[in-house]
């Protein structure tokens, strides 16, 4: 312990040039992160961007090609031993035991971490309140609801009291409610001081949990900074509002085309989701001059259009501006989204099953005709 | 920081060797609590070879000619206990495979425990699960009609001969729920190799009754020489030829199998 604490301003987390293939498939391609302790880093990536691969590097679970990983000071190939020392690991699924009840699950890591039996049994009750389990602590694991599932994995992963965090895609799979609930937990992870690296394919997740952002696509940094900084490379601000007649989209992108003409970097073309009748579009530093323009053209069309505003972009946005496709774009499902369609946080909600962005219900567009063109101006 | 002293990670020789107990037994106590907290699991396990019991004590024994004191149920049982031991070792594929795809594995790779743990915790349980499940059987073998005839010392090293069968079919059920990963293609696929194996040996018939080419599988391969030891054991008559084989095969498994099991642990993912 002592060694640790002692190397002062060092990064709990260093990872230089990270490679790694399976076969063909490139999964890193040369990754650098670095994590000051005590902080969160939000990883955020597409599936098969190679965020559990660096994860499964980090955590001693797979050997890198190429490259270097330190966690709090230590190899992760050379000085595995004392890395699974530091860590604890959650992963995309709760590693629980469904037949045992939560305390016995968390009291027979307490074992594996050698722990004496006095502390084996507070360490377990400690977590089981701090996660709200006290009251279920003693039914099985398989009675507990998904939400509280992925808590009792997270307080496993929490019983050696590690240094150092891993949250793999810590929310997937849990409904709205559960999702605010883990955000809680994690929020308050990291007030406690512990490092945490957090992979996550929703964008308003790292927005509202990391204070950096790492944008990976296809096994490359593609992007790093905080959630400011990278709406701010977007370059301005966007104009977005709903088509509630899908057939007149195209009309409503014509009439707004005029004034995306030198928006900058992500002006000039409209993004239109033919599904859901959301068009997007980029209007650089124009702001209100743009609204006013859009307000115009869309009226002298005669397009009746919902929720026109113009709003600070989103990651939703930047991921888009970096990449060149939508977060999220491939399901799970196989279905490919239409290109450069849903960007907002809030529409993953509706188009992922059992719609999981709390998000929506915040941001959720209101009835508003073109006249009554209201600008939500930057904050 | 309140961080929780490790005592023991100055990792000299003996200590690693007492903590790679402690996280074994740590380990093996949890799979032994799941297993005894679903009821079902042992009954599962149980109900196939009580069936075997009945149908060919009861239905086909009649039909098959034994040259055997006792008749045919007692040279039935060793065959049908043999057999239960490595039909047993489903769970143990099963298991892996189910614990690779929650994490379970993951979450215990990525933990300061000793790395032989998770595999020799689950194959030390499921020994303990495969011995109990044999006695069940043997005391079903009883009510049938089945005796001992050999005295006690024989009679126990016949159940520990059949434990160590099952426990190198659980290696190679190891070796194959890691590899293979996904529980329903072990579902499917895991155990379709035993039943050749257990059903053309001496388990059930006595080999002069089959086909000349099935003959020469059935002498000569390993199953027959476990279940031929084994009813050497049980009943009396010459065991050494047959138990000398038996140990052989049985060491070939485990030099070949284990590094494979241990192998497919430290890739899976």
């Amino acid at each position: 312990m002592s060694q640790v604490n002692g190397v002062g301003g060092q990064p709990a987390i260093l990872v230089e040039g990270l490679i790694k293939s399976f076969g063909e498939v490139r999964a890193l391609r040369g990754i650098d992160l670095s994590v000051p302790r005590g902080t969160v880093l939000g990883v955020l990536g597409p599936n098969g961007a190679g965020k559990t691969t660096a994860v499964r590097i980090l955590t001693t679970l797979l050997l890198p090609d190429g490259g270097r990983a330190m966690v709090e000071g230590h190899d992760v190939v050379r000085e595995a031993a004392a890395v699974r020392r530091s860590i604890g690991l959650a992963g995309q699924s709760a590693a629980i035991q469904e037949e045992l009840t939560g305390r016995e699950n968390l009291e027979i890591i307490g074992r594996l971490y050698h722990l004496s039996r006095p502390e084996v049994r507070s360490r377990a009750a400690e977590l089981l309140e701090q996660f709200g389990l006290a009251d279920a602590a003693d039914r099985t694991a398989k009675t507990y609801s998904g939400g509280m599932q992925r808590r009792l994995d997270l307080a496993a992963s929490l019983v050696g009291r590690p240094r150092v965090l891993f949250l793999d895609e810590p929310t997937t799979g849990l409904d709205p409610r559960a999702r605010l609930g883990m955000w809680d937990v994690i929020r308050s992870l990291a007030a406690g001081g512990t490092t945490l690296l957090l992979t996550t394919q929703y964008l308003d997740e790292a927005d509202e949990l990391a204070d950096e952002i790492v944008v990976i696509d296809h096994g490359l940094v593609i992007a790093a900074g905080t959630s400011e900084e990278l709406k701010n490379r977007v370059g301005g601000d966007v104009i977005e509002f709903t088509v509630p007649d899908r057939s007149r989209i195209a009309e409503a992108v014509k009439a707004i085309a005029p004034i995306l003409e030198g928006a900058g970097e992500v002006g000039g073309e409209p993004h239109a989701d033919p599904e859901t009748g959301v068009v997007n579009a980029g209007v650089g530093a124009r702001g209100s001059d743009a609204l006013i323009e859009a307000v115009r053209g869309l009226d002298a069309a005669g397009v009746v259009t919902r929720g026109l505003a113009l709003r600070r972009p989103s990651l939703d946005d930047v991921f888009l501006a970096l990449t060149g496709h939508a977060a999220e774009e491939e399901q799970p499902n196989g279905r490919r989204r239409g290109p450069r369609g849903r960007r907002r946080a809030g529409d993953k909600g509706r188009g992922g099953p059992g719609g999981r962005s709390p998000r929506e219900e915040r941001e959720g567009p209101g009835e508003r005709s073109p006249r009554e063109g209201n600008a939500r101006t930057a904050s | 920081m309140t961080a929780i002293a490790h005592p023991a990670w100055a990792p000299g020789l003996g200590s690693r060797i007492r903590w790679g107990v402690s996280d074994t037994l740590t380990l093996t106590k949890r799979s032994l609590l799941v297993w005894l907290r679903v009821p079902a699991y042992l009954v599962f396990t149980v109900i196939q070879p009580v069936m075997f019991v009945l149908l060919f004590r009861y239905v086909f024994g009649g039909a098959i000619p034994v040259q055997v004191s006792g008749g045919y149920v007692n040279f039935l049982m060793p065959g049908i206990i043999a057999q239960t031991a490595a039909f047993a070792t489903f769970g143990t594929a099963i298991v892996l495979a189910q614990e690779l795809k929650k994490g379970v594995i993951d979450r215990l790779k990525s933990m300061p425990i000793a790395r032989s743990a998770v595999l020799t915790g689950r194959l030390v349980a499921d020994t303990g699960r495969m011995v109990v499940t044999i006695l069940i059987i043997v005391g079903v073998g009883y009510a049938v009609g089945f005796r001992f005839l050999n005295g006690v010392g024989p009679a126990v090293a016949m159940v520990v001969l059949a434990t160590v069968f099952g426990v190198a079919i659980a290696c190679i059920s190891a070796f194959t729920g890691l590899a293979i990963g996904d529980e329903e293609s072990v579902q499917a696929f895991g155990l379709i190799w035993l039943f050749p194996l257990t059903f053309v040996s001496s388990a059930f018939v006595p080999i002069p009754s089959m086909p000349g080419w099935l003959q020469a599988f059935a002498n000569n391969q390993p199953v027959t020489y476990v279940i031929d030891a084994m009813r050497a054991l049980a009943l009396g008559g010459p065991v050494e030829a047959s138990l000398w084989k038996s140990v052989a095969w049985l060491a070939g498994i485990f030099v070949v199998f284990v590094p494979l099991a241990v192998r497919a642990y430290r890739r899976a993912s």
